[in-house]
């Protein structure tokens, strides 16, 4: 089962021969990934990794059957990458781009929210379901499958709680970075819900920082619905107001966001928080 | 990225807000010169990235040219919340008959521009929301459908502002709107949007703030970036691509990712020491990289210990490794060094580590290992 990705994903590569596009495409296809083909526009016709390169999303999904799509395009381009995406019907999309300008995520949101694409990101390290799929840019090898639902606005963050639960010999049904940013595509809810209605999830990581609201939402929704136990990160607690901590959407604004208000109100919720990530697999 | 007051104002003259007709000066002498000029009674005000300026003493009312050259003698220089005063901006002063908030920023939550306005204006809108958040009229704006008239009306109506300003207001809101749009901006804020003795809207005091994704788009305002306002650790950062923020504890902290890096620095501080900064050397990881950012953690005083936490996923340990005796070769440093590398390659990074033997290098296989290792060295330091 899992969640979002699967044995049935067909990916297509927005900016596949690009640096980054290439590079792991050439990991994906490794790991197993059904990568069916790319998109460069001007470079449709030709061939990357063995895999055929479109010059539009559109064709592409015609000739290929994609029902996803990862994108490694630049920031400056990224939002249209998204809506190329949207228009030809892709069912996921997953961009990994960071620095995509907050106001071009504000248009994306309001043209996603009409249409019946998911998009999961931008900024964020794609998604991993152990022995089945990979979609980014998450190291393959230090997952393992199994029954924990991983769900996280982080990314190398996210590799440390997967390796370090893979290492005890907990495996995972699922890996999503929800990305860093402060507006995206797919909030801790959605992914909540999702882990809580798939059969192979049993448990789920949380993993948030601070800044916004999204963890305080999650842990209502936890409250109200979640039958399956949640164990929560909060990442930031020695973090100063005012200042971005490298993600665009890590920062304290007003007194809000902090790291100690998630935790209390995740710890309210009935989620029990770790200290630190290593502690995360005595906790579930 | 923060604007000053005089640079906000300066874009929301052109989007046909109005704003007085002040100037900024660097010495009391211009002060003088510009007071004169404008004739009357001036308003001298600190031009610093940072709120509280009038309680801090950097507002401040002249009558005269003579007086104002005074005032600014003694605003130039004066260290606001850390924040030296470089800059005054040399405004007529108004008569206010009533002080009224108007911003735009970007509701995260609604995931949509939201255009505020507020009857009580002069005050941090942060205040008001903690004091009387009814006070606070709110409109979201559609970003396809941009700000419409009505939903001006709604703020003034709100606000309860005379109708006889309803047609000024929308011509603020409005530039205001596009000022916000077009510049990119995260906020746009008037604050106080004052009623002024001819009974006239004016935008005595403005504040902008950038967003820094969206500069490649904008060469003008990337230009109207005031590095003397940051640690020129930081401004060295940016410069090389590296994500650094000056703290103030002892454990200089260089780590790969973002969520990674506020981790490390939490788990210094819960093992009992606190983080000198935060640092993201990004993927990759290159020596030169990793030389610049020991650089500029050990260009910070305060730093008694060095800890390094890199999670190889795509990046490989072994580079890392090299990367770092690569720096170390470069930097000149005997202070303690913990270094725990963990993921793809892990164990050729260990050992080319190993191998270099630098008597002041420790490593550590997790990341509690680490922290408590950093923690304890830079004690003992």
């Amino acid at each position: 089962m899992a969640i979002l990705i699967d044995k049935n994903t067909k990916l297509l590569v927005q900016g596949i021969t690009g640096r980054e596009g290439l590079f792991h495409t050439e990991q994906m296809i490794e790991y197993g990934t059904d990568v069916v083909g790319g998109v460069t526009p001007g470079k449709g016709g030709e061939w990357a990794l063995g895999k055929p390169v479109f010059d539009t999303v559109k064709t592409a999904k015609e000739a290929t059957g994609a029902n996803t799509s990862v994108i490694y395009v630049p920031a400056a381009f990224a939002a249209d990458a998204i809506y190329e995406a949207i228009d030809a019907g892709i069912e996921l999309i997953v961009c990994i781009t960071e620095g995509v300008p907050i106001q071009d995520m504000m248009k994306v949101r309001a043209h996603l929210d009409q249409s019946h694409s998911r998009l999961v990101g931008p900024n964020c390290p794609g998604l991993l379901s152990p022995g089945q799929s990979k979609v980014g840019i998450m190291p393959g090898h230090i997952a393992m499958p199994g029954n924990v639902g991983v769900v996280s606005r982080s990314g190398t963050l996210t590799y440390e709680v997967v390796y370090a639960l893979t290492q005890r010999g907990i495996g995972q049904s699922t890996c999503v970075g929800i990305g860093g940013d402060p507006i995206n595509g797919t909030n801790f809810i959605d992914v909540l819900k999702m882990f809580e209605e798939d059969p192979q999830t049993e448990k789920v990581v949380l993993i948030g920082e601070i800044g916004g609201t999204d963890e305080e939402k999650a842990a209502q929704y936890i409250a109200n619905y979640m039958t399956k136990p949640v164990v929560a990160f909060i990442a930031g607690r020695t973090a100063p107001p005012g200042k971005r901590m490298g993600h665009a959407g890590a920062i304290v604004e007003g007194g809000a966001g902090t790291a100690e208000d998630k935790i209390a109100a995740l710890q309210a919720a009935g989620v029990r928080v770790a200290d630190h990530p290593e502690q995360i697999p005595d906790l579930l | 990225m923060n604007l000053h007051e005089y640079q906000s104002k300066k874009l929301f003259a052109k989007y046909g807000v109005p704003v007085p007709e002040g100037k900024v000066a660097r010495s009391p002498q211009e002060v003088y010169e510009i007071a004169k000029e404008l004739g009357g009674p001036v308003v001298v005000k600190a031009q610093v990235l940072t709120g509280g300026r009038g309680k801090a003493g950097g507002v401040k009312l002249a009558q005269t040219p003579d007086e104002a050259q005074a005032l600014a003698d003694e605003i130039l220089g004066m260290e606001i919340k850390g924040h030296k005063v470089l800059r005054v901006l040399v405004d007529p002063a108004s008569e206010i008959k009533q002080e009224i908030y108007l911003g735009v920023t970007n509701d995260r939550a609604a995931r949509k521009p939201v255009l505020m306005a507020s009857a009580e204006g002069g005050v941090e809108i942060e205040e008001v929301n903690r004091r009387s958040p009814e006070k606070i009229i709110r409109e979201h704006i559609d970003p396809f459908l941009g700000l419409r008239d009505y939903q001006i009306r709604n703020l003034a109506y709100g606000i309860e502002l005379p109708r006889e300003l309803w047609k000024q207001f929308a011509r603020v809101a409005h530039g205001l709107y596009r000022c916000y749009v077009e510049s990119d901006a995260t906020l746009a804020e008037i604050n106080p949007l004052i009623v002024d003795g001819s009974g006239n809207l004016l935008a005595v005091d403005g504040k902008m703030s950038v967003d820094d994704n969206a500069l490649f788009r904008h060469p003008d305002l990337a230009e109207m970036r005031d590095t003397s306002a940051e640690p020129p650790a930081e401004t060295e950062a940016r410069a090389a691509g590296l994500s650094y923020i000056k703290l103030d504890g002892e454990i200089g902290c260089m780590v790969n990712g973002a969520g990674l890096a506020m981790t490390t620095m939490d788990m210094t501080k819960l093992f009992g020491g606190s983080p000198a900064n935060f640092l993201d050397i990004g993927g990759g990881a290159k020596a030169e990289t990793v030389a610049a950012a020991l650089r500029i953690i050990l260009s910070d005083p305060n730093v008694k210990a060095v800890l390094f936490n890199i999670f190889g996923g795509i990046t490989r340990c072994d580079e890392v490794a090299r990367g770092i005796l690569a720096a170390l070769a470069d930097v000149q440093a005997d202070l303690p060094m913990v270094v725990r590398l963990v993921g793809t390659n892990e164990k050729e990074g260990r050992q080319i580590l190993d191998e270099a033997n630098l008597p002041n290098m420790i490593t550590a296989s997790t990341l509690a290992d680490a922290a408590k290792k950093a923690v304890a060295a830079a004690k003992s330091a």
